[in-house]
């Protein structure tokens, strides 16, 4: 496929195309929900969670593969009980590295047996591991676009009392929010969005959707609303620009979109932390507020 | 504070200024967990407006008061009341700055919102900040000296801003009651009095009966009403003069303790647990 400078005429080329469009449709859908969960993810550290509930997904996935049922029910199944067992287990429970890693490495490895006992085992692995944005079909894109809206209809009804439990669970908690049951609800919406962005972007590559924009987004901005806007505004950001740059050079070598995504999103935090860093040594104290300054004595509060 | 006098409280309406009503009684209080009885047959009377310090050791079941007082806890045997009533969750009498881990430096969040949560943290949907809601908020830091604060990152605040952010958020909505768990420690001493002026302030000038935390009495003592000291399985309960004798605390701990008093009125008190109020004096 040529590319031309024209980047309309670009799009309407790529989108001639089904697999395209259906790429784009949910890659879109995934960023929307995965910046939006991201954030919470961010707020109440739950990052490692995330990139646990990825490998749980993986051999939940590769079970379905070998039963002959559609990966993403393998992966809701298993991501969704992994994550109510880690908000049973309360939060600071599920912030708890060696025993989430522990049981991350065997769920990897149950994966391994489920895709060993399937004949057609390299592809199958290498879509769930890395993703297969290209591969969509029409129907994943309805069931994602429908998981999606679940999501964010959830999301929505609990913002507030999400964002004042993640933010300060003690007084949250003595306010009388129920704790338990608003970590539950955010564990399963974090399960059902790590689900569906699977398809796109493959366990191993979670993190640049789902803790990588809105990790961007809060060093930017310090409203809860903003933050969320630009987590999403990257994260759509770094699907459009890795499909485009992937489609664009098929013509070379079919290089992966997974890759140009996790790239994206990459350079981006890393020339805003760059920024923020040139920022506050360059211009005068007062006029930044962006960067924590590491002068001002925290005490372990 | 001058902006002390902005904030109306119209709980207090009614009340005759200088009467004295009880809003906190435990009458054979037991408190603890399944296995353990951390202490047991308190008796004690918290009236309106009264500043009290809450002093012990680590573990000696403090923070677990507080828990019982807003309803999180239950105690083993005994009663308690707050404003007349059992404790019960979610009561907007109760302003409370729990003694927290989950703000650090990561926390990218402005005061303004911070705080505003306090006031619809509890509502459902996603609500657009509305005026009154900001100024709720603006008015909460201000009331704690904090309204140039309201822009800032939490993150970034030093741990004397950081407490009267927290302040500021147990006081938006005009409580009636403060429970301070730990608010002076991690404070340098010059940090832990202006603090103490400021919470002596809110107490005397809107009548919030306050119950504070601490692990040094000497920062409070001049502006205390009452100390409730919990040791030993135990709670003794008066005023600092009464507590706060050598008699008094041998017979709370069950040996030998000694009060010394230094030249500028601070205590320093020996035997027990580890010197307890020694540290800054």
């Amino acid at each position: 496929m040529s590319f031309s400078w024209n980047i309309v005429t670009d799009f309407r080329l790529m989108w001639q195309f089904e697999f395209m469009r259906n790429a784009f449709e949910a890659g879109t859908t995934i960023a929307l929900v995965a910046g939006i969960i991201g954030y919470f993810v961010v707020l109440r550290r739950s990052a490692f969670a995330t990139h646990a509930l990825g490998h749980v997904g993986f051999s939940g996935a590769a079970g379905a593969v070998l039963l002959g049922v559609n990966p993403v029910f393998g992966l809701l199944a298993f991501t969704m009980s992994g994550a109510a067992g880690m908000a049973v287990l309360g939060r600071r429970a599920a912030s708890r590295d060696i025993e989430i890693g522990t049981v991350l490495a065997f769920m990897l490895g149950l994966g391994l047996l489920f895709l060993s006992l399937y004949k057609g085992f390299a592809t199958e692995a290498y879509s769930i591991l890395f993703g297969e944005v290209l591969g969509i079909s029409s129907a994943s894109v309805l069931f994602t676009i429908e998981a999606s809206a679940v999501v964010l209809v959830v999301v929505v009804l609990l913002y507030r009392r999400l964002l004042f439990a993640s933010l300060d669970e003690d007084v949250a908690e003595a306010k009388g929010l129920p704790l338990l049951a608003l970590g539950l609800v955010f564990m399963v919406l974090l399960a059902v969005a790590i689900s569906i962005a699977v398809q796109v972007i493959g366990v191993l590559l979670i993190f640049a959707l789902m803790v990588t924009p809105a990790a961007i987004a809060v060093r930017l901005t310090k409203s809860p609303l903003g933050a969320i806007a630009v987590s999403v505004a990257v994260a759509v950001f770094s699907v459009w620009l890795g499909l485009f740059v992937a489609f664009f050079s098929a013509s070379v070598n079919p290089y992966p979109p997974s890759f140009f995504i996790v790239t994206t999103s990459f350079v981006l935090y890393v020339a805003v932390r760059v920024a923020i860093e040139v920022r506050a040594r360059f211009v005068p104290r007062g006029a930044v507020d962006l960067h924590p300054n590491p002068s001002a004595g925290r005490g372990s509060i | 504070m001058s902006a002390a006098s902005s904030v109306q409280r119209p709980h207090a309406a009614g009340s005759v200024p200088g009467a004295c009503s009880t809003v906190i009684r435990a009458e054979h209080l037991e408190v603890g967990f399944r296995d353990k009885v951390v202490w047991r047959d308190a008796r004690f009377e918290i009236q309106r407006g009264e500043f009290v310090a809450v002093i012990g050791p680590n573990g000696a079941g403090k923070t677990t008061l507080f828990r019982m007082l807003l309803g999180l806890h239950r105690p083993l045997a005994g009663s308690l009341e707050v404003f007349g009533s059992p404790p019960r969750r979610g009561n907007d009498r109760i302003g409370y700055v729990p003694q927290r881990h989950s703000v650090d430096i990561d926390t990218h969040i402005d005061c303004e919102s911070f705080v505003r949560l306090a006031v619809t943290g509890t509502r459902w949907g996603p609500g657009l900040a509305r005026r009154e809601e900001r100024e709720a908020a603006a008015r909460a830091l201000g009331s704690v000296g904090a309204a140039d604060l309201a822009h800032k990152c939490v993150g970034t605040l030093s741990g004397g801003e950081l407490q009267r952010v927290f302040l500021a958020e147990a006081m938006v909505g005009n409580p009636e009651m403060l429970l301070l768990d730990e608010p002076l420690s991690n404070l340098d001493l010059r940090r832990s009095r202006d603090l103490v002026a400021l919470v002596t302030d809110l107490v005397r000038s809107r009548n919030v009966t306050t119950l504070l935390v601490a692990h040094d009495i000497n920062p409070l003592i001049q502006s205390l009403d009452k100390v409730v000291y919990i040791a030993n399985g135990r709670v003794a309960t008066g005023t600092p003069d009464e507590v706060l004798t050598s008699e008094s605390l041998t017979a709370l701990y069950g040996v030998h303790v000694e009060v010394l008093h230094d030249s500028r009125n601070n205590v320093v008190i020996v035997g027990g647990e580890e010197g307890l109020g020694g540290e800054h004096a």
